[in-house]
């Protein structure tokens, strides 16, 4: 049964259509692919009834002739989208106990679809992280390993429960979530293809929101293909999140066309940064080479407000997030210490108590920014460098149809390593925060592995609601460079 | 800019986030490496540039004013550390 677990989301799809395979026996493979799992910490939640449950309804739904796009498929959820009846954590002790009585839109679309939930996977604390380990939850380990070394390394974050469920090939594909690099990043360091959409091409209703105007729900599984068939079901029109955008969702599996003749890539020469490893840089041509031998035209482009992106990110999402965080006060959900018995003292308890490390860093430098005196120099200013980076990204696509860029500067780090540094973890997402703060779209394909045996990936952004064009020529960069590699976990066991 | 150990206490106290003595030393720290990296921002001529408002170019969209949703308070507080009666409850904050 094992083999199950090893079908791409695509292959697994095809066969339950063809009747060679049921929901059951896909679901059953999973199910205990994820029971044999543990060690890596993927899962906070594991929910096998309700897996094996879905899977009976979604064979039912087949014999009737009724199977949604994904009816049968079993995901893995990231444990920040809301779960009617099943705990939802984002990682964080303040939220202990939080089971919601509502499902997010983009979950109940999935379920809508027919797939199959195999339960809540581990993340950074509110999505706050590039490692993992700021889970209150305890760090999730990457599948991978260096070779000829046992030390364990981290899958990325902060949707790291996502990335590595979906590598160690227990979970077909997952749902993730990106702020400022969180699907990308994780996917580049487990070797998966993760793809972050437009902002407002998904619904953030009932996510567990960390900085509105930057996170968006998207898709992480084990190719192009994979995430197209996820998007397509995730994306859509949502009156309850009035930043969701009213447009039709295309059939994201069409774009496949292996076709990138005539389009025109850019690269954007500031993302040669100083210290970059040699192995990324060459990978990186490697990538341009590719896609030129395919028909494209890769041509160099201009972002020279780059290198304001990331202190720009550090100001807006903690901003937003000790805006959005003020809602955990120990009086509507989760975790209550009393104080001496006045109100803001339970507060004050509760909040230093329910929050880890880096999630107090975060509301407290956010706090800083946005209070009387220095929001103008902080905040304000923050914002209209923000506009300027998302008009270098509208002057480069008036001559290129995508960019092409490493998706992280380094492969997967150890466990431990960046720990003692805040600003070390934050330059992880160097080359993701850009785009982010300019909402377009963009993927991380793995092309490559490292000299130490980890996968690199290749970064593709496209223009705003385009995601069309980035599937199309990340197809084209998956089928160049064929990465078939398998993590320690796979092969070894 | 540089945070000092009064600052520190001054924003945990707005952000209601109750710190351990030991943890106030090492936050300043770490809150004025950040703040002065983000300062490097200051460089850059602003002058006349617009703050963004919105991400994704479109209209705010408009619905009418009416009641969509509610009716169920016991859905609402069940995840409450504690309610009664289809309310929150909080420590007592009128004498």
């Amino acid at each position: 049964m094992a083999e199950l677990t090893h079908l791409g989301l695509a292959e697994a799809r095809d066969l339950l259509d063809k009747g060679e395979v049921s929901a059951k026996e896909l679901t059953e493979a999973h199910v205990a692919a994820v029971e044999a799992a543990r060690e890596l910490n993927a899962f906070i939640t594991e929910t096998p009834e309700k897996a094996l449950e879905m899977a009976a309804a979604s064979d039912a739904r087949r014999a009737k002739g009724e199977a949604g796009p994904l009816d049968g498929l079993p995901l893995a959820i990231k444990d920040l989208y809301c779960t009617e009846g099943v705990l939802t954590t984002a990682g964080s002790h303040i939220l202990e106990g939080f089971t919601p009585t509502y499902e997010s839109t983009v979950t109940a679309q999935l379920w809508r679809d027919g797939a199959v939930m195999l339960g809540k996977v581990n993340l950074d604390e509110f999505a706050m992280g590039s490692s993992n380990m700021t889970s209150h939850y305890g760090g999730v380990e990457n599948p991978w390993k260096r070779a000829g070394e046992n030390r364990k390394l981290v899958p990325g974050g902060s949707s790291g429960g996502s990335a590595s469920a979906v590598a160690a090939r227990i979970a077909l594909g997952a749902t993730g979530t990106d702020t400022g690099g969180s699907i990308r990043q994780p996917a580049s360091f487990t070797g998966i293809t993760g793809l972050k959409p437009t902002y407002g091409r998904c619904s953030r209703w009932g996510i567990v929101a960390f900085a509105s105007s930057l996170d968006q729900a998207g898709p992480m599984a084990r190719s192009v293909r994979d995430c197209a068939i996820l998007l397509r079901s995730m994306a859509g029109h949502d009156p309850k999140d009035t930043t969701s955008v009213d447009r039709p969702v295309p059939d994201y599996e069409k774009a496949l066309t292996g076709d990138v003749k005539g389009l025109k890539i850019g690269v954007p020469k500031e993302y040669r940064v100083d210290g970059m490893p040699e192995e990324i840089e060459k990978l990186w041509q490697q990538g341009c080479d590719w896609l030129t031998e395919a028909g494209a035209e890769v041509v160099e482009v201009t972002l020279p407000h780059t290198r304001y992106a990331l202190p720009t990110y550090y100001i807006i999402a903690p901003a937003e997030a000790s805006s959005n965080l003020a809602r955990y006060d120990g009086v509507r959900y989760g975790l209550r210490v009393d104080g001496e018995g006045s109100l803001d003292s339970m507060y004050e308890a509760t909040r230093g108590e329910g929050f880890g490390d880096e999630v107090i860093r975060r509301v407290l430098i956010g706090t800083y920014v946005l209070s009387a005196g220095y929001y103008d120099a902080y905040y304000n200013k923050a914002r209209q460098v923000r506009s300027l980076i998302a008009r270098d990204f509208a002057e480069a696509y008036s001559q290129v149809d995508a960019i092409l860029t490493p998706t992280a500067p380094s492969a997967a780090f150890a466990m431990g390593e960046n720990m003692d540094d805040p600003l070390a973890m934050y330059l992880n997402d160097v080359f993701t925060v850009p785009a982010s703060l300019a909402g377009l779209p963009g993927v991380s394909v793995p092309a490559g592995l490292s000299s130490e045996g980890l996968p690199l990936g290749l970064q593709l952004l496209g223009k705003a609601f385009d995601e069309e064009t980035v599937i199309r020529v990340a197809g084209v960069l998956e089928e160049a460079a064929g990465f078939d590699h398998l993590p320690a976990y796979v092969t070894e066991g | 800019m540089s945070v000092d150990k009064d600052t520190v206490e001054r924003i945990a106290k707005l952000a209601r986030i109750r710190l351990k003595e030991e943890q106030k030393e090492p936050l300043a720290k770490e809150l004025s490496n950040i703040l002065g990296w983000v300062e490097q921002l200051s460089q850059l001529d602003t002058e006349g540039v617009p703050p963004m408002t919105s991400v994704v170019e479109m209209r705010i969209p408009l619905r009418k004013d009416e009641v969509t949703d509610g009716g169920y308070p016991e859905k609402v507080t069940a995840n409450a550390p504690e309610a009664s009666h289809g309310f929150y409850v909080v420590p007592k904050v009128v004498e």
